[in-house]
């Protein structure tokens, strides 16, 4: 929102900068004085959580990369050297491998936020978009550098997940030979990995700016959805919310150094200590928690649909839960944002919460008898949620009254 | 302010997603491991000096002569918070050994700290045709490559306690559990039926009652004592700096902790005038 600054350059250097480049206005606009409304809860201060773990596993990765080396026959104990040689290296390894889960648990609960209180409805179609965008860039990123320690665990889960692109009609193939840059995933897919790793998280950073200026535009929305209506709604970001997110930043570490320091492979798979051996298959291959709800449902379909046979259908599925997102403004069509204000989406919405953790915990076992006719009912229950019940609620829920502001919603439940 | 509903929500959701990602490692099909008492286990964990000195002793009269251990170097066993010996000690040791190196005139030269331990065969074929075709693994992360299996909701407690002992754990139970074959079991040709396991491996039993001889007289030796610290010093050989981490662990969290308090004094002070 431009015109909020109460910038005025106070001496020559900085009236001469801003004639030419107004970075300092820029900030004072966009980190301190932006309007925010008064009544965000500790939900909203995800965001910024967010924010601060790009910057570290940013930080964490540039320093990992001076001593990786990404070749099959030295990857593996080239990570094993930074855990034991470099100085201070298992702390910043433990850093960027936990700090990855850390980082997916804060979107969870970011992306969750969101739907709960309608975040991505007009005018915020865009900035929901580009949220997905990062969701989808990150689960690209922390796939591949899951890949990069070469255990037993990356070469097979980069083996299953490469595979599944073989599904797609004609070019799946290829596709797959050119992801992988050969035949079977080896040297020339580690470096692509690498490579790609490296280059992705600023990929993010930059639709994370973009995510950001789509923010800026329309504003937060807050836990009524009640739009801002006049200054008396909002609070400055600084000092409020700086300090606010700042606070939350540093409780949500508590937790990050706790498993870095007191338990760093809890997290991970122990054989992922296993050197890659394309000869050996371990007996359950799982990729990260953080992918398994998706895993779950794309093997959840084990069956033929007319003429898609049954991996194919896992993969439109898979991918097709994560697409569906992104037309989520458009299926989700009632008036009111916040789900606090509608009975009979509440429900439904806690069922889902419930149906995604459930996907999580199938995603982790084996794929055979109550566990795949259970993953197949959440499946269904994930994509009816957004094709039929968010579309029908629209129609026939009648929404409690909502506030007529935001003061007023904080006056009239003063806790 | 923090609601209560709101604090239950995000526990019970940290937890219910850590849930799903304690995918069993290694299967002990046979039985549930007895777990071990870990003097490294805990926040305030620490090695017993003794304890992966026996255990090394153990590794260098038994195992070391099937297994390698290519990550382990000689001056590692004078790191600080593992074995404790002086780097004299660990110059002589390696001086007792032999390392093949090329650049010499023979070919070959003894170790010095600075060396890996030398492998006891030079090519995994030859490692295979001595052990009757099974390849004996790298004892360098071993102890972080097994895991044991828990029944719900045990392994779910293990995200609090930071139980991290499942590859000691593991490797105990291997070792204290060679039996006979129950009636009805077959072993393939060359194995050794191991109970916890539940099936057999080509390992022959490696432990027996006094097998190794202790300076310390006053301990037993027995299996489950040689098994109890060779477990150990694995462990140690696969995380040698687990006690300066937990150290620093503690600093940092205390740190955080008082951070955070300060931080919501802060935030609260900050907020004391506005209505929300």
């Amino acid at each position: 929102m431009a015109g909020n600054s109460t910038y005025t350059p106070t001496n020559p250097v900085e009236k001469w900068l801003d004639d030419r480049l107004p970075l300092v206005r820029f900030s004072k606009e966009h980190l301190m004085d932006f309007p925010t409304p008064k009544n965000l809860n500790y939900w909203w201060t995800f965001g910024a959580i967010l924010a601060m773990m790009l910057v570290v596993q940013i930080v964490t990765g540039i320093i990992l990369a001076m001593h990786y080396t990404p070749n099959v026959d030295l990857a593996f104990n080239s990570v094993e050297h930074i855990r034991r040689d470099v100085n201070y290296g298992r702390i910043i390894q433990g850093s960027h491998a936990v700090g990855a889960s850390m980082f997916f648990f804060a979107v969870y609960v970011h992306i969750f936020r969101g739907l709960y209180f309608g975040s991505y409805k007009a005018p915020r179609e865009i900035l929901w978009i580009l949220g997905c965008l990062i969701f989808l860039l990150m689960m690209a990123t922390a796939f591949m550098g899951y890949v990069l320690p070469w255990g037993q665990m990356s070469f097979w889960g980069a083996t299953v997940i490469t595979n599944i692109f073989s599904a797609i009609p004609l070019v799946g193939d290829s596709l797959m030979e050119f992801l992988r840059g050969g035949f079977a995933v080896d040297n020339a897919t580690l470096n692509r990995f690498f490579s790609l790793h490296y280059l992705l998280p600023f990929v993010i950073a930059a639709v994370v700016a973009l995510h950001i200026w789509a923010l800026h535009v329309p504003g937060n929305n807050n836990p009524t959805g009640v739009e801002v209506s006049s200054s008396r709604d909002t609070l400055s970001f600084h000092p409020y919310y700086t300090m606010k997110d700042l606070f939350a930043i540093v409780v949500f570490f508590i937790p990050f150094a706790w498993f870095v320091f007191f338990a760093p492979d809890i997290l991970g798979h122990p054989d992922n200590y296993i050197m890659a051996n394309s000869q050996v298959t371990p007996t359950h291959i799982v990729p990260e928690w953080y992918l398994l709800p998706f895993y779950a449902m794309l093997r959840a379909i084990d069956f033929n649909v007319l003429f898609i046979d049954s991996k194919l259908g896992g993969v439109i599925v898979m991918f097709g839960s994560i697409l569906i997102l992104f037309v989520l403004p458009w299926l989700d069509t009632s008036k009111v944002r916040s789900g606090n204000f509608r009975p009979l989406f509440r429900p439904f919405y806690w069922i889902f919460v419930l149906n995604f953790l459930a996907l999580l915990y199938l995603g982790a076992q084996p794929a055979e008898g109550i566990y795949t006719i259970l993953a197949k009912l959440c499946t269904a229950y994930y994509f009816v949620y957004f094709i039929v019940i968010l579309p029908v609620l629209a129609r026939i829920e009648t929404p409690r009254p909502l506030p007529k502001s935001i003061s007023e919603s904080v006056l009239g439940t003063a806790h | 302010m923090f609601k209560i509903k709101t604090i239950f929500a995000a526990v019970a959701l940290a937890s219910s997603l850590a849930f799903s990602s304690a995918a069993p490692a290694a299967e002990g099909g046979g039985m549930e491991a007895e777990l071990q008492n870990w003097s490294f286990s805990g926040l305030f964990g620490t090695y017993d000096t003794h304890q992966l000195q026996r255990g090394f002793q153990v590794f260098q009269e038994v195992c070391s002569g099937c297994h390698s251990a290519d990550l382990l170097a000689f001056r590692n066993l004078s790191e600080e918070g593992g074995l404790g010996y002086t780097e004299g000690q660990v110059k002589a040791l390696a001086a007792e050994y032999s390392i093949m190196d090329p650049s010499t005139d023979s070919g070959e030269r003894p170790a010095v700290s600075a060396d890996r331990w030398p492998s006891p065969f030079e090519t995994e074929q030859d490692a295979r045709d001595s052990n009757n075709g099974a390849y004996p693994p790298d004892f360098s992360v071993l102890a972080k490559a097994r895991g044991i299996t828990q029944k719900f909701p045990y392994w779910a407690f293990n995200y609090f306690t930071a139980y991290q002992e499942g590859g000691p754990d593991f490797i105990y139970n291997v070792l204290t559990n060679y039996a006979e074959p129950p009636h009805g079991v077959e072993v393939g040709d060359g194995q050794y039926y191991n109970a916890y396991l539940g099936h057999g491996i080509s390992m022959p039993p490696p432990l027996a009652d006094g097998l190794i001889t202790y300076e310390d007289e006053s301990l037993p030796q027995t299996t489950e004592q040689y098994a109890h610290d060779v477990s150990a010093f694995m462990m140690w050989m696969a995380d040698p700096h687990l006690v300066s981490r937990k150290e620093m662990g503690f600093r940092v969290l205390l740190f955080l902790v008082l951070f955070a308090g300060m931080m919501y004094l802060v935030k609260r002070k900050v907020w004391a005038n506005v209505e929300h």
